[in-house]
């Protein structure tokens, strides 16, 4: 090799180098885009840039809170709708999405958190930037967000999952397990420790919770766990999946094997998905609230936070659509509602 | 088949051309391009695959390749997490241990390679489900997420005036010392010696194996360096950090110009063709182009990099053939 293309060579990774930083060597003179407040007359402004960044898109749940309830909301009030996110429920492929809508100069950015923590820096980058951050179903840690849209409460939820799995499994009780989404997901955590504090109940006395596995919220993985799980404890007599995808591959997998009737299965899941399997007596019933909702909600928490209508402090109150009027909680929470439960008698009112 | 005696340099120009002209184009018509803060997230995205590229590009110069580096750097982010929750609170030693893993595991791949003499797509291949496996018995499914803030903002804070994080000047460093390994050293020609005919080189007084060995250890750390940076910057340690990065990597390799079957390529056209993806990628999504398009994207620039070479090659030939007498076989 000639002496000369080596220098060449290594001027042309010096240049390189040198153009890299010099095409961004421009000083941090962006402004971040400032949201003037709406101010008191409690409208909300139009054209607001709201994004839905779901745990993963692909996954009905979403798809349901996303475009069935959010996109209807940001309709109603004349704002811009879009929903973004990865194909696998990992926080790092979230966070380059946080970025790009941000660097999009999104109004609102309402996402579901597949972590705690991992999320926390691109979200305080994007806030510092001008958007306001709302997060539905699963929530960060309260200093990177300024709302929290709650569907239910950790305790609601695990009380009338506790009491579906005990009135399934009948007054004899036995072993039980819990097939969950990711191990990191806040609010399948917090569930999980609510119904625990649940099963000390005397009442629950005869219930005993053996195990917990992780679907990650993946069909395939699920089912296969829900298959351990069978194959771990023989003595299993019920399953609670507060999962969507959890509970439907559980219920997959138990209405094709002989365990069908004789291990119970409740959970979360939509009516839609659930139907076959509550007529054929593999679930007998779950529980769920309207995903819809929670979508719209957000999407009128996130706008009124945007047009200045509430800042997120405890005691801000807001107009929500055909829900009504919500008021801010603690910790800038503001909660749905109560935990609906399906059964044979009325799952076919419901298609989501 | 005989060896296509390509110009390389005419194929970094097309790429450095090619970011160029992604970057013009895109700050035309895509708001938002133009903008500093878009580089400062190109750039950390890219860090981690430019890191990795730098020893892959020697790697694959030799001939062999490397598809475990994704899965070293998830590993080192396991450790180093399980060693965080755990009680090591030094952020030096978390690094050297990190580094010295990376090295460990490198060197499993060496040893394998060049010690057993078995194939490196094999091993490989292998040592990707091997690593991927540890970082799960080692962390689970958990994620450690509890680190100094001064760790997780000071690793990507921006150089004092501008927008693009510091770390840039690390993976800088590396790349010089590496390119003047390649391009100024011994051992830089012996390893495009090495890449076209093992046993001449062998004969040539090359010691092949031990060279090859200590890439792979080097590969080890820089993999393991790479997941360090991976575990502040999203201030979570998983299992499944930086799972698929291997392709990525491989891709910027191959479209930078260096050849799959070894004995041609720089550091140069890979570095463009690390920073090309990246802002390629960016860009799109800022432009609203969904995640399916962009792979197909990609994907046919990473097929252009590879047909696209060997078709100019053969057209210069038959060019020449056209004027000249009678070819003589090979000589340019």
């Amino acid at each position: 090799m000639r002496a000369g293309s080596t220098r060449v060579r290594l001027a042309s990774l010096v240049a390189m180098a040198a153009l890299a930083l010099t095409t961004a060597a421009c000083a941090d003179n962006s402004s971040p885009s400032t949201n003037t407040p709406g101010g008191s007359t409690g409208q909300i402004k139009a054209g607001l840039k709201i994004a839905f960044l779901p745990k993963q898109v692909n996954n009905p749940y979403f798809d349901t809170s996303d475009n069935k309830g959010g996109k209807v909301a940001v309709g109603e009030f004349g704002g811009t709708y879009s929903e973004t996110g990865p194909s696998e429920a990992s926080p790092s492929a979230q966070v380059s999405y946080i970025n790009t809508l941000s660097q999009q100069k999104t109004d609102v950015i309402v996402v579901s958190a597949n972590d705690k923590d991992a999320i926390c820096g691109a979200l305080n980058e994007a806030r510092q930037a001008g958007a306001k951050v709302v997060t539905y179903d699963s929530d960060t840690q309260p200093t990177c967000r300024d709302l929290f849209i709650n569907q239910a409460t950790a305790e609601g939820i695990a009380a009338s999952q506790i009491k579906l799995i005990s009135d399934a499994v009948g007054p004899d009780g036995g072993e039980i397990a819990i097939l969950s989404a990711t191990a990191n997901a806040t609010n399948q955590n917090a569930w999980i420790a609510m119904m625990k504090t649940e099963l000390a109940k005397p009442e629950y006395s005869k219930l005993k919770l053996v195990d917990t596995v992780y679907g990650d919220d993946d069909d395939q993985k699920s089912f296969t766990e829900a298959q351990g799980l069978l194959a771990k404890h023989p003595n299993l007599k019920g399953i609670i999946s507060p999962t969507t995808v959890g509970v439907a591959a559980a219920a997959r997998y138990l209405s094709g094997s002989t365990y069908k009737g004789k291990v119970q299965l409740t959970g979360l899941g939509t009516p839609n998905q659930m139907r076959a399997y509550v007529k054929d007596g593999t679930v007998k019933a779950f529980a769920l609230w309207n995903p819809a909702d929670l979508g719209y909600l957000a999407a009128y928490a996130g706008a009124a936070l945007a047009s200045g209508i509430i800042t997120g402090k405890e005691g801000d109150k807001f107009k929500a659509g055909k829900l009504g009027e919500f008021t801010v909680g603690k910790d800038a929470t503001v909660l749905l509602g109560n935990p609906f439960t399906f059964n044979s008698g009325n799952i076919d009112q419901f298609s989501f | 088949m005989p060896r296509l005696r390509f110009n390389w340099r005419t194929w970094d120009a097309v790429v450095i051309l090619a970011v160029v002209l992604v970057s013009v184009v895109g700050a035309a018509f895509i708001d938002g391009v133009a903008s500093p803060r878009f580089w400062r997230f190109v750039v950390l995205e890219i860090i981690p695959i430019a890191l990795i590229a730098l020893p892959m590009t020697l790697i694959v110069i030799t001939g062999e390749i490397d598809l475990s580096v994704a899965s070293m750097l998830g590993l080192t982010c396991t450790v180093m997490g399980q060693l965080w929750h755990s009680g090591v609170t030094s952020l030096p030693a978390l690094i050297a241990i990190s580094l010295v893993l990376g090295a460990v595991l490198g060197a499993l791949n060496g040893t394998f390679i060049t010690v057993f003499g078995l194939p490196s797509l094999a091993v490989t291949i292998g040592t990707l489900a091997l690593y991927r496996g540890l970082g799960y018995v080692v962390l689970g499914d958990r994620a450690i997420a509890d680190y100094p803030t001064a760790w997780t903002s000071g690793i990507i804070k921006a150089i004092p005036g501008l927008t693009i994080p510091w770390f840039v000047l690390v993976v800088a460093a590396l790349a010089i010392v590496f390119g003047v390994v390649l391009y100024a050293t011994p051992i830089g020609r012996g390893l495009y010696a090495m890449g076209n005919n093992a046993d001449a080189a062998t004969f040539a007084g090359i010691n092949v194996r031990r060279t090859k060995f200590w890439l792979y250890v080097v590969c080890g750390m820089v993999s393991a360096l790479a997941g360090v940076f991976w575990t502040l910057r999203f201030a979570s340690a998983r299992a499944d950090n930086g799972a698929g990065l291997e392709l990525s990597v491989v891709a910027a390799v191959l479209l930078g110009g260096v050849s799959i079957f070894g004995g041609r390529g720089g550091l140069v056209g890979v570095l463009a063709a690390v920073l090309l993806l990246g802002v390629l990628r960016n860009a799109l999504q800022l432009a609203y182009v969904p995640a399916n398009t962009l792979t197909i994207v990609t994907g046919t620039l990473l097929i252009a990099s590879v047909v696209g070479p060997n078709v100019v090659a053969a057209t210069r030939r038959r060019l020449r053939q056209r004027r000249t007498a009678p070819p003589v076989a090979g000589v340019q």
